[in-house]
Formats: structure tokens, sequence, C-alpha cells
């Protein structure tokens, strides 16, 4: 349904993404996910038909999205990363605009904008101006403009951002029932947004795709690095050293930049989980235990596992991992 | 027709952010007192032929009227789409460039349009207490439609260069104050060097109309400074090509 072939796409001397190739099946609802900055709204942005690529090519529901971008834009619902809708519309109007725009007449525009509201929940405040809305209400009229007339494909340029935990379920559970209807590609910087709702995630950096995978495969791939983090009240070198000794621990070390020197994070073998003998061991020593929890990775980390499994030579020096 | 789709909601929203209000009454009370006070000069010097030298007057203080209110109307045109971003949307909806550029100038060419039409009481009025030759006043009222058109064309395509419209609105001033100071400088060049500038001076072609001279070569000047415009306005937004979104 989506086909990406080297996409390079350059602003000047920048170079913001570089031979992006990916394809997304009929009905997948594909995660992208990358750091700010990392070319995701750039490939959407030529996917939907802001702008074409400087190099390569990209097929949108069999439509070239150069060579045909208007037949390629009739099939493409996008969502874009800076909500932009016009405040001097009430919703009602806004939507019927918009489904002028995208060649809805008669009872067909009236029956779209009606499922358009119900879907991205805004039908209580049809009425209002938008100038009006909250920002939550904002961004899913942005939804709801980009849910109209059920395009086939949906790109969703992180469509959860700066919403609230209780809204951001909600337009989880929506973009999950578009599954098996839409192709949906949406972008991320959160990986439990991943998780929650895609079948496969591209991992995107500096402009590169890094990999391609099923979330579980990703989750996996990413238990090989898991680490505890402990606050430990007592004499550090000896905590340290009695941890080290336990079996199981591959590492102990202090973290850089916290500051504190109870802080110590351990790497475990992932096959195993320590927790409850870390927590035996500090105690039964007569040191307080004042904290332990899995580290919880951070793009970055996710970044250093996947790269050094694809290519560790290339991006040598150029990234750290700390533990946070 | 999606360009219709375009104008509609860009008339839509001159109305509802009072933008239309504001602008009208500036045009109306600026126009109505210059054609009150031309009025009384005029028939204090009582010199020339009613005809043609009463709206000689008037039409050179309206062209000033819209001097000032349409780099006003045009200002917000792009500028406001791209720093509210709105613009981004549009170019994934299956419309060309050119049906946006001319849904927006024909928005804001309908509006223009209204506001010349409004003035038209006041010589109707005038009508009616003395009756004259409509032709010259015709002759005028084309000439300020024409130049009204290549206003809103230079305004449309500053507004595309900025989101910020303050800079828009003193772009455009900037253009069109250049096209009308550009034959006052008599002494700066040889008789050459102005008679270039004249040709180009939107102003001194304004003025064959107001004294009820219609000049195709009057009207292509003015036909080919909008087209012209409208083309860089295209220019402007394929832009984002190389340039990108902000």
């Amino acid at each position: 349904m989506i086909e990406a072939n080297q996409l390079t796409k350059r602003f000047g001397s920048f170079t913001a993404i570089r031979d992006v190739s990916f394809t997304v099946q009929p009905g997948e609802i594909v995660g992208f996910l990358g750091p700010n900055g990392a070319g995701k709204s750039t490939t959407m942005r030529i996917l939907s038909g802001v702008f074409p690529p400087s190099s390569g090519r990209a097929v949108v529901a069999g439509h070239d999205v150069v060579a045909e971008p208007l037949a390629a834009r009739r099939q493409v619902g996008y969502f874009p990363e800076r909500v932009a809708i016009y405040f001097d519309l009430t919703v009602r109007e806004y939507l019927d605009y918009v489904a002028q725009m995208k060649e809805l007449t008669g009872a067909a525009r009236r029956s779209a904008i009606g499922a358009a509201l119900e879907s991205a929940g805004v039908t209580h405040v049809a009425h209002r101006l938008i100038g009006t809305l909250s920002k939550g209400y904002r961004q899913r009229v942005g939804i709801a403009q980009a849910l109209l007339g059920m395009p086939r494909v949906l790109i969703l340029d992180e469509p959860t951002s700066g919403l609230d935990p209780e809204q951001v379920a909600e337009i989880r559970e929506l973009i999950t029932s578009f599954r098996g209807r839409s192709t949906v590609i949406l972008s991320t910087h959160i990986l439990p947004e991943v998780e929650a709702t895609c079948d496969r995630v591209i991992i995107i950096n500096k402009g590169e795709v890094l990999a391609v995978d099923t979330p579980q495969n990703l989750n996996y791939r990413l238990r090989q690095s898991s680490e505890i983090f402990l606050d430990v009240v007592g004499p550090a070198e000896t905590v340290m050293a009695k941890l080290r000794g336990l079996e199981g621990v591959l590492e102990v070390s202090q973290p850089p930049r916290t500051g504190s020197p109870n802080h110590i994070v351990v790497r475990t073998d992932p096959e195993r989980d320590l927790r409850a003998v870390l927590a035996a061991t500090i105690t039964r020593s007569g040191w307080d235990l004042r904290e332990l929890r899995p580290v919880r990775l951070t793009l970055e980390d996710i970044f250093l596992t996947v790269i050094s499994e694809t290519d560790s030579r290339r991006i040598a020096g150029e990234t750290t991992a700390e533990p946070r | 027709m999606k360009f219709l789709v375009v104008c509609r909601r860009e008339l839509r929203s001159y109305f509802t952010s009072y933008v239309a209000y504001v602008l009208l009454a500036i045009f109306l009370l600026l126009s109505g007192y210059f054609f009150y006070s031309d009025l009384v000069f005029f028939l204090l010097l009582s010199g020339y032929v009613l005809p043609t030298g009463l709206w000689q007057y008037i039409f050179l203080d309206m062209r000033l009227c819209a001097l000032i209110v349409l780099p006003l109307l045009t200002m917000r045109q792009f500028a406001e789409e791209k720093k509210l971003g709105t613009i981004e949307l549009l170019w994934t909806y299956p419309i060309r460039d050119g049906e946006i550029v001319a849904g927006k100038f024909l928005a804001a060419w309908i509006f223009y349009l209204l506001m010349i039409a409004l003035t038209a009481v006041n010589p109707i009025l005038f009508y009616a207490y003395h009756p004259f030759d409509i032709a010259p006043l015709l002759s005028a009222y084309l000439g300020m439609i024409l130049l009204g058109t290549a206003f809103i064309a230079c305004g449309l395509f500053i507004s595309s260069l900025t989101e910020n419209q303050v800079l828009a609105a003193m772009g455009t001033y900037g253009v069109l104050i250049f096209f009308w100071f550009v034959t006052w400088n008599e002494e700066a060049g040889n008789k050459w060097v102005i008679g270039a500038l004249l040709k180009l001076s939107l102003f001194d072609r304004f003025f064959n109309f107001s004294r009820g001279v219609i000049d195709t070569k009057d009207i292509f000047f003015f036909a080919l400074f909008t087209l012209l415009f409208l083309f860089l306005t295209l220019q402007a937004l394929n832009a984002r090509k190389w340039r990108g979104v902000s």
C-alpha cells in the first residue's frame, strides 16, 4: 500500500533523510520511531504530498507521489505534527471545508462529516469555534480532518503528543480500530506507544532507517541489556563489591552525572530476574535500600542496541548511552 | 473548481475576524471624505469641465485609499496560513498550487470590488442633484479596479514570502510606493531613463483612466503586472520543495 524506495531529501546542504526504504502492507499499522529531528516528519510529508523527495520514489496506494500528486493525495489522510486548523471556523464548518477539498459531495459529504465527528469524539463540540477549544479537542479535530472520507492511507505525525494520558488512550484505541480497514503510518518518540498500537516498527535516526521489526522482536532484542537501578545508603565501594559477587550480575557501576554516591546500576543476565536477590542481599547486609527499579530504556539506548547489531562501526563515538 | 472552496473560506474568515468590517469602514470613510472635500474644492475653484476634471481629483485621492487598505487585506493571506501551519495541510489535499493562489486572489478581488461598489453611492447621490455624463466616471472606476487588482497580486506575493503579517504589509507598501515614486525623481537620470520608468509607474498609468482615457496599453500593463506577481506567488509556494516547511 505504501512503498518508499531510497527516499532522500535535502534542504540546501542539509540532508534530512537518506536512502529511506520500506514497504507497508494494506491494513497494517506501522510505527515510525525516532527522536526529534530523525527525519520522521520529512518522510511523512513526502508520503502525503507536502513536498517531493530530492531523489528516490514513493508510491502511495498505487500512485507515485511525484508523477500523480493529486491522485496520491486523494488516498491519504494526513495529521501534521503541528496541529494546524483555522481558528475562525466552527468544527463543522471546518470539516465541511475539508470535505469539499477532498471532493466529497451531497449526502456522501454529510455522512462522512458525521462519521469523522463521531470517530474523533467531537460531535458535541461541532458547533463551537475551533479557536475556543482546548488543545486536546483541537488535536481531535485534526484527527477528524485526517479521517474524513475514510482514506485508504492514514499518515499521523505524533498524533498523541501533548495530550493527557486519558486522551492518549482514546486516540490509541481509535487508531487500533482502523486495523484492517486503513493502512496507518504513525510517528512517535515514545516506545510504549509503538508497543500498544503497531504491527511493525520502523526505527529511524539521523535520517536513516536503522531497523524494521515487530514490537515483540524489538522488545526481545532490548531485553539483552536489562539493567537495574539501586539507591543504597551504605559505603559505595563495599556495596558494589558485594553486588559484583552475586551470581547473574554482569557489571556494577555508578551512573555518571547523578551526583549521588548512593546510586548504583547493576547490569544483569537478561534471562534472570535478580531484583529479589539484590534487595535481600542489601538489606541483610544492614544497608538501607531506598529504591530499586529496572532502568527504562530510552530511545537512545534502543538505538545503541539496534545500531550495534546492524553496524557498530558507522556510529562509533557518535552516541552514548546513559541510564536514566 | 476547488479554487472556489479556498475563495469561500477566505472570504468567510475576512468577516469572522472583523478584518472586513474594519477595512471597509476605513476605506469608505476615507473615500467619502475625499469625495466631499474634492467636490467642495472643485466647486470653489470651478475651473475644469465637470465630467473629467472632478473625477480626476476624486480618483487620484481614491487610489490612495486603495494603497492604504489593500496591503492590509492581502497581508494575511499566505502569512497567516504559514504561521498557523494550515498551509501544510492544504498541500496534502488534492488541490493544485495554482488553485490555491487563484482562490485567495479571487477572494481579495471580490472583497475589493465590494468596497469599490459601495463608494458608488457618492456619485449616485451627486447624479441625483446634478446629472452628468457617466462614461468618464466608468473609465475612472475601470482604472480603480485594474489598479487594485495589481495591488492585490503584489500583496499576495509578498504575503507568500513571510509568515509575519506585519512584514508582509510593510513589504507590500514598499513595493507599491516604489512603483508610485519611481517617476518623481526627474533629474536623476536622462530622458531615456525617465521614459522607461514612466512606463513602469502604476500611478501614471492610472492617471489616464482618471481623466477618462482608456488606453489598451495601460490595460495590458496592469494585466501584465498582475500576472507577473501571481506567477511569482506560485514560485514562492514552490520554494517548499527545496526549503522545506517550518
